[in-house]
């Protein structure tokens, strides 16, 4: 599984998630990536360790209330121990996906977005944007270039382009520069899950004009 | 020279590595428990026998202990996020009641006590002052059929501690940057200069451990 996986995350990615830093659209690529790549999710939570320095290196004199601790403790009685998060098992998309979609593919509410592509936008936070998209077998995504960053990551199938060839698990990073076409592999359909921090400008006459209702 | 994360230094031994013999007891002192005179294994695994008897006995003294060193911590770390005194503080104490209610859930071969109690301040400060959802990855942790190594438990430990010296030896303004990120004051591309940490050592270990935690699970 994890071994397979080609095309990583890049360490200001992972240290800005350990750190907290992330729009929530981007905090979600991540976490779908690290479920299925020890080696990213290892590089995080050294990131995390990090963090855990900079905690205990903190002025310890800043004082707390007095009662504080009893607070606490009824903070605590009035609680209850936290379950451990169910794992969903062999499934097309890992945990945290399937907590923003409901489920796995089957719960996924597709929209079209021309030429048997279809999208389906996720709810974040706007500051950047998340959204799973459908690209049938063999069928292409229209040229486009971005404004911001875009990372893409497949989770079920595979897609190629310039660049290269991404399977499951694989993320491209393409920023401003990158004009690409991701074709789908013939084989299987392809699903991804795109995050932007900007719009998507499309370079050919028809996308352009299903844009204005693409909401990204 | 720092070690950078990257694909390579995932080959490197960890298990005898050089950072052992570079430990130093006397490095540990202000974060000692404070009532732990005896045992010196306690010195290299700070806190976690703490969180086992908050897991295994509900123990309301190990807790008052973590929470004297740790409580004040969180609460200047959420102030220096951008948090008021009042709000600080009230996370604070709800960041220490998360820590006892997920105590079966802590994993030391992956982290230390610290790093752990900070991934739980940081959602918290998602959670409060961006008012955003923190997706997490899929869970991994050791269920009551197994725990983990006490030998990798050890090793987290020291290399974390190791970690620790190195920040502290940075340059002032490459850790103050550092310092930055962490209170949630850099976006992505800002951080983006501030590799060449060095994590080499931790990274292979918390991957070895997550290759035994695998495998356990199957
Ligand atoms: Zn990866």
């Amino acid at each position: 599984m994890s071994n397979k996986i080609k095309h990583h995350l890049t360490d200001d990615l992972l240290m800005a998630y350990a750190a907290g830093g992330l729009p929530e659209a981007f905090d979600l690529m991540v976490a779908t990536h690290l479920s299925l790549c020890d080696h990213c999710r290892a590089r995080a939570e050294s990131f995390e360790a990090v963090g855990g320095c900079v905690l205990q290196d903190q002025d310890d004199s800043v004082s707390l209330s007095d009662g504080s601790l009893a607070a606490t403790m009824a903070l605590i009685a009035n609680g209850a121990p936290i379950a451990k998060p169910a794992r969903p098992g062999c499934s097309v998309l890992p945990a945290p996906l399937q907590d923003y979609v409901g489920g796995d593919v089957n719960a996924i509410q597709w929209r079209a977005i021309g030429m048997g592509v279809k999208q389906a936008i996720l709810p974040t936070t706007r500051e950047a944007t998340a959204r799973l998209l459908f690209i049938p077998a063999g069928a292409a995504v229209p040229d486009h270039s971005h404004n911001g960053m875009e990372l893409t990551m497949v989770l079920q199938g595979a897609f190629s382009d310039e660049v290269d060839h991404f399977a499951r698990g694989d993320v491209e990073i393409a920023d401003e520069d990158l004009h690409h076409t991701p074709t789908a592999d013939i084989s299987e359909d392809c699903i991804c899950l795109a995050v932007t921090d900007a719009p998507l400008k499309f370079n050919k006459l028809m996308p352009r004009l299903f844009q204005p209702f693409l909401r990204i | 020279m720092f070690t950078e994360i990257d694909t390579a230094s995932l080959d490197e031994p960890v298990a005898d590595g050089p950072l052992a013999k570079t430990w130093h007891a006397k490095e540990r002192v202000r974060g000692r428990p404070v009532n732990e005179a005896n045992g010196s294994c306690n010195t290299k695994t700070e806190w976690v026998e703490h969180v086992t008897r908050i897991r295994d006995a509900q123990d309301q003294a190990a807790f008052a202990e973590l929470f004297q060193y740790f409580a004040p911590r969180i609460k200047a770390f959420l102030m220096k996020s951008g948090s008021d005194a009042a709000m600080s503080e009230e996370c604070a104490q709800e960041v220490m009641a998360t820590l006892w209610h997920k105590a079966h859930l802590f994993d030391p071969s992956r982290a230390t006590v610290a790093t752990w109690v900070f991934t739980i301040a940081r959602n918290k400060r998602i959670d409060v002052l961006r008012k955003q959802r923190r997706p997490e990855p899929e869970d991994l942790g050791w269920g009551p059929e197994a725990e983990p190594e006490q030998l990798d438990v050890i090793s987290l430990q020291q290399e974390t501690a190791q970690l620790r010296n190195a920040l502290s030896a940075l340059p002032q303004a490459q850790r103050e940057l550092i310092e930055k990120a962490y209170f949630g004051d850099l976006s992505h591309r800002e951080i983006a200069s501030q590799t060449g940490l060095p994590l080499g050592t931790i990274k292979s270990r918390i991957r070895l451990a997550l290759d035994r935690l695998r495998h356990a699970m199957n």
